[in-house]
């Protein structure tokens, strides 16, 4: 049976680290989007944690291209699924250390780097439920502010958004535990069973 | 030709908006299937609230609203000149008014068109049929799932995959392995088998169009079909990489012949949201 936790944010320290894999989590608070190009961006500008017109200390990241719907006093979202996550692999452990984030947010899983990133600085990977971009997109109750949108557009900008109750998966968290490392090796050895191949 | 891009348009927003009938009761099937109070469970529950919440509200289902894929069936004496001009259009239309996310993105420039519109893109395949009817079927196929595709060449040692079914279904069963949750399952996995690589990859993707009752023309691939989604599941990849019993909610199989030197495989997956639509005008 899982446990299910609500979560506000910004999160603490502490909060990171009494999350396991496995934990269902529901998340109220604010949140950023970010994906390719924000991240490229973040890990060769490195521009200063004030200089975003954002705090992301204690927040979680969010892999998101969001459909948005410009309104007459800002912006709605239609539609908020999350992408891979393992295309950021590369800079995502440089992000969690210079920001301070206590979550990043997608599907899919990360890689080696970013597991070694969370045990480091206290974070977790949440897995949030793919396509469901509708019903995340409800979620969101508010649009609190974007940064880059002329300059990457409205899927890669980096949207600050409030959300509640937003629900997630904790699939690796602080303390070097990776649901889906464990998963693929499960499966893995299901493939051998069911093939008699040798280790490839 | 207006009524028609009216009608593409249209077809467009069924297509992003709402899920075939067979899908979506193949993902109830598999939320009473997955174990109570698991992750699996939670996630199908929350993907089926999902698909309901978007019909009523006609918003698209996945914020990848996908490359669209077209299969048009042309009665002799229409122009597919005209035919592929209007989808054009009707893309340029639809990305606005549903709206879709603009995905068409320049190579060299890295450019996003903002309409869905660019070379080669929406995707256009159109052949010629008899009778007076044209037959328009949509695909939008998400970027995730589209990632995890992939091609085989058989024989392939490190399989142990011969030139033969039980080659390809090693194949099958080692692309769902390495796509993990990556593509969003519960996957619908098309395959295709012939002889050139070009010839498969559009035949594996043909597949995803079929609906999940629809059966195998040949018998011995039917029965083939049944066994490959069986294996799939016990792989226990489950909803979202999860973990759980339902990995993938169909195999379907395409054939062509295959020259004897060349034996070609290729894997298509959709996500969960197999979006698929028809119009007939």
């Amino acid at each position: 049976m899982v446990r299910t936790v609500a979560l506000n944010l910004p999160m603490s320290k502490a909060d990171a680290l009494s999350l396991r894999t496995g934990d269902i989590v529901t998340m109220t608070g604010s949140i950023v989007t970010a994906r390719d190009r924000v991240h490229k961006f973040l890990v060769e500008q490195k521009p200063l944690p004030d200089e975003l017109p954002f705090g992301l200390s204690g927040t979680v990241l969010y892999h998101c291209g969001p459909i948005m719907k410009k309104t007459e006093n800002g912006f709605s979202v239609v539609a908020a699924g999350p992408t891979t996550s393992q295309r950021v692999e590369m800079y995502e452990s440089d992000v969690i250390r210079q920001y301070g984030l206590r979550g990043i947010m997608g599907k899919g899983g990360m890689g080696e780097k970013t597991r070694q990133a969370l045990i480091d600085n206290g974070c977790v990977y949440l897995n949030a439920i793919g396509g469901a971009a509708v019903y995340l997109a409800d979620r969101i109750k508010n649009v609190l502010g974007v940064w880059k949108l002329e300059e990457f557009g409205t899927a890669e900008a980096m949207w600050h958004l409030e959300v509640v109750d937003f629900p997630a998966v904790v699939t690796m968290d602080c303390h070097g535990n990776d649901m889906h490392r464990v998963l693929e090796a499960e499966s893995y050895k299901k493939f051998l069973e069911l093939t008699g191949a040798q280790k490839h | 030709m207006l009524k028609l891009r009216d009608g593409i348009v249209e077809l467009y927003r069924k297509v992003a908006t709402s899920i075939p009938p067979d899908v979506e009761e193949a993902l109830k099937a598999a939320l009473s299937r997955e174990q109570e109070g698991s992750a699996a469970k939670s996630a199908l529950a929350i993907i089926l609230e999902n698909i309901r919440v978007a019909r009523e509200t006609s918003r698209p289902i996945c914020q990848d609203t996908g490359v669209p894929v077209f299969y048009l069936q042309v009665p002799s004496g229409l122009s597919q000149l005209d035919l592929r001009e209007t989808v054009i259009e009707a893309t340029r239309l639809a990305t606005e008014k549903v709206p879709l996310r603009a995905n068409a993105v320049d190579v060299i420039s890295e450019k996003n068109s903002g309409d869905n519109t660019g070379d080669g893109f929406p995707v256009i395949y159109l052949e010629e049929t008899g009778g007076s009817t044209l037959t328009i079927d949509l695909m939008l196929k998400g970027g995730g799932s589209e990632n995890v595709g992939q091609l085989y060449k058989l024989p392939a040692p490190e399989l142990m995959a011969q030139r033969d079914l039980d080659g390809v279904r090693r194949c099958v069963l080692d692309a769902v392995q390495k796509a993990q949750g990556k593509g969003c399952p519960p996957y619908v996995i098309g395959v295709g088998i012939g002889a050139s690589k070009d010839q498969v990859t559009r035949l594996s993707k043909a597949q995803l169009m079929r609906r999940l009752s629809d059966t195998n023309k040949s018998e011995e691939l039917a029965i083939f079909e049944k066994r490959l989604l069986e294996e799939v599941n016990e792989l226990g990849i489950g909803p979202h990489g999860l973990g759980g019993r339902t990995t993938a909610l169909g195999v379907k199989i395409g054939v062509n012949h295959r020259h004897p030197a060349s034996y070609f495989v290729d894997i298509s997956m959709s996500c969960w949201a197999d979006r698929r639509g028809r119009l007939i005008w």
